[in-house]
């Protein structure tokens, strides 16, 4: 659906602004950031709405679909590991033509998620761990239907390359000790991403 | 006030009178004028930029040699009021950006101006120096110390004439009063007090006063968390001491009365119009966050600017706007790319003229638009340099919305969104307005026959 993509790519742009905010001049603005949050949030509860109804629809529809192509998440693995390429992220993903197919590709994540996709990440992670803000969505287990299907994780397992945002992969692949010292905005799945986005304190910056 | 489309002799012609600034392909940054604000009696102008200076144009007497060239404005004085500051504590820098600027009224000969930037706002006293004492005992007339063995005589030093020099000087820094970013400061009508606003507070200073202030908004939640508002802009009556009024990001105003309480945290009144749903997006929070808000020159009505429209409330009548204005409504289907921009959070400011009967506010692609309040007419303007001829007429600009365009109208999607008017001024009692376009200030006049 036309809605729940641009649902996506609104809150994948509100995340990379927020995040990019901090390196501006004269600290974080409150107003901007405050309606970044809120665009998010509505998008976001758009896209949940838009979400169920489509997932509605996959259950009373055919069972087995195909998997989901490859071709976003490729796109996303060769964008620059940078703590500013959200924006990347969201031209790549804007790309994602989110259907029901998306929905049931979510139930199937653990056999299409790569191992080695996550080693590379872990490589990158560290270097970017020192740097994280404490203002971003830090690791609460939130009881998300879509977390329910992972079982049960801390929300946000991070990991440092440059994506804000995969259409459809979970981080089950990583390996569940290897908790990350700060929360990260690179690679979050969809799952993982929403409890971000729900646990989003705009003003925890602002003394 | 707008000029005629059918050879109406009643209306007003604007016409380019003068520019300041310099042409630059790479426009520096420090030199974007950020505010614009005539003085009381509209012989002086002063801009403030990002860089921290304040320059102050001062209106020249108008000669009788040349009764068609109305006074010009020159330069006055120039001073570096902010500067760039860190915050050690939070590890922040402080941008040294002239936010807004308010002059005070005058009653000597000097004048006075409340700058201020994030944090601090300052006090300058602007005053001419045109005698200097000459004949000191202890010093020769470079200023060298003279031995006192070689004095035989004394003098008194008298006052000679000098070439004039104008200086600025701080009178008073208000400073440690926020936490959060100054978006305006408004002088009261007692001439004693004035208020600064942050996004979540509002406080009261006497201009006498520095290590004090009041607080007499706080809107901050107890849990940041539950924070669904700021304050984006605050302004006292004109003439009404007690009274003030600010805006909010969810598109209301509130007015207050100091009278009431010490903290006004309770509103006397509370202006919103419900939103329409048909209109409803992704971004309708914000497009509906109020950029400016001004009272009219009477203490009658409130102008607000909000993204796509300006509206004039009636001080008496809290459920909706007595006048709605479109700004550029034909930005509205284009929401999602100007988010992507960032031009969706520019904050554009509105300005009344002297007698409250026409509106100005800006837009992009160097237009500004002002909307007559009587007869309901409106023009689109251009402040460009192709437009800037002496004296050369300004001619009405239309974007093209959509279907066959015509000549000289431009399509929405050839319009410049990094060319955008956010400052602009009115003369308090004459036909004569201030532009910012980026880093040069347009002034235009009526014409005059």
């Amino acid at each position: 659906m036309d809605v729940s993509a641009e649902a996506k790519r609104i809150m994948v742009q509100a995340l990379g602004k927020l995040y990019s905010s901090r390196t501006q001049r004269g600290g974080l603005r409150l107003h901007r950031n405050l309606l970044l949050t809120l665009v998010m949030k509505s998008a976001r509860d758009i896209y949940h709405s838009a979400r169920t109804a489509c997932e509605n629809e996959a259950q009373s529809g055919s069972p087995l679909p195909d998997p989901q192509p490859q071709r976003t998440e490729e796109a996303m693995d060769t964008s620059d590991a940078d703590g500013e390429s959200c924006v990347s992220a969201r031209t790549s993903e804007g790309k994602c033509k989110v259907t029901s197919a998306n929905c049931k590709k979510s139930q199937e994540d653990k056999e299409n998620s790569d191992p080695v996709r996550s080693d590379r990440h872990s490589r990158k992670r560290p270097s970017k761990a020192a740097a994280e803000p404490d203002f971003l969505p830090t690791k609460k287990a939130r009881m998300e239907t879509g977390e329910e299907r992972h079982g049960a994780r801390p929300g946000a397992l991070r990991t440092t390359t440059g994506n804000c945002y995969r259409a459809d992969e979970t981080l089950t692949s990583l390996p569940m000790s290897r908790a990350p010292a700060r929360p990260g905005i690179a690679l979050i799945d969809k799952s993982g991403w929403e409890s971000a986005v729900k646990s989003w304190d705009p003003c925890a910056m602002v003394p | 006030m707008i000029p005629g489309r059918g050879g109406d002799p009643d209306d007003t012609r604007w016409c380019f009178a003068q520019v300041k600034g310099v042409v630059e392909v790479n426009v520096t940054e420090a030199d974007i004028i950020s505010t614009v604000e005539f003085n009381s009696t509209g012989e002086l102008l002063a801009t403030g930029d990002k860089g921290g200076r304040v320059v102050v144009f001062q209106r020249e007497q108008e000669s009788k040699n040349q009764p068609h060239r109305r006074g010009e404005y020159n330069v006055y004085s120039t001073f570096q009021s902010h500067e760039p500051e860190f915050d050690y504590l939070k590890s922040l820098e402080i941008e040294e950006k002239i936010n807004k600027i308010r002059w005070l009224p005058q009653h000597n000969a000097a004048y006075f101006l409340l700058s201020t930037n994030d944090k601090t706002v300052k006090l300058w006293k602007i005053s001419e120096r045109d005698r200097r004492p000459e004949g000191y005992n202890l010093k020769d007339e470079e200023g060298r110390i003279r031995d006192p063995a070689t004095i035989t005589t004394l003098r008194v030093p008298v006052l000679r004439p000098m070439d004039l020099m104008v200086e600025a000087t701080a009178r008073r820094i208000f400073s440690n009063a926020h936490t959060y970013h100054i978006n305006s400061i408004s002088v009261n009508s007692d001439y004693e007090t004035f208020m600064s606003t942050d996004d979540l507070r509002i406080n009261l200073w006497n201009l006498e006063i520095t290590n004090k202030s009041f607080n007499i908004v706080d809107i901050k939640p107890a849990n940041m968390e539950e924070l669904t508002e700021v304050i984006t802009a605050a302004e006292f009556h004109p003439n009404q001491c007690n009274t003030f009024v600010y805006s909010s990001s969810k598109g209301s105003i509130r007015l207050c009365d100091m009278r009431a309480a010490a903290l006004c945290d309770n509103h006397s009144k509370f202006f919103e119009e419900p939103e329409d749903p048909s209109n409803r997006s992704f971004f309708s929070e914000i497009i509906s966050s109020i950029s400016d808000v001004k009272f009219s020159h009477s203490g009658r009505y409130l102008m607000t600017r909000d993204y796509l429209t300006v509206k004039v409330w009636d001080l008496n009548m809290e459920s909706k706007p007595l006048e709605t204005y479109q700004v550029h409504d034909y930005l509205r289907s284009k929401l999602c790319s100007l988010y992507e921009n960032d031009c969706i959070f520019d904050k554009f400011e509105c300005v009344w003229n002297g007698s409250d009967s026409v509106i100005m506010t800006g837009s992009y692609n160097n237009f500004f638009r002002m909307f007559d309040r009587n007869t309901k007419r409106d023009v689109t303007l251009e402040a460009s340099r192709e437009n800037s001829k002496p004296r050369a007429i300004l001619k009405p600009r239309k974007v093209c919305v959509g279907g066959k365009r015509r000549k000289d109208e431009i399509s929405v999607d050839s319009l410049d969104f990094s060319k955008k008017i956010l400052h602009t001024a009115w003369h308090p009692s004459e036909n004569i307005i201030a532009v910012a376009a980026t880093n040069n200030l347009y002034i235009f006049q009526d014409k005059v026959n």
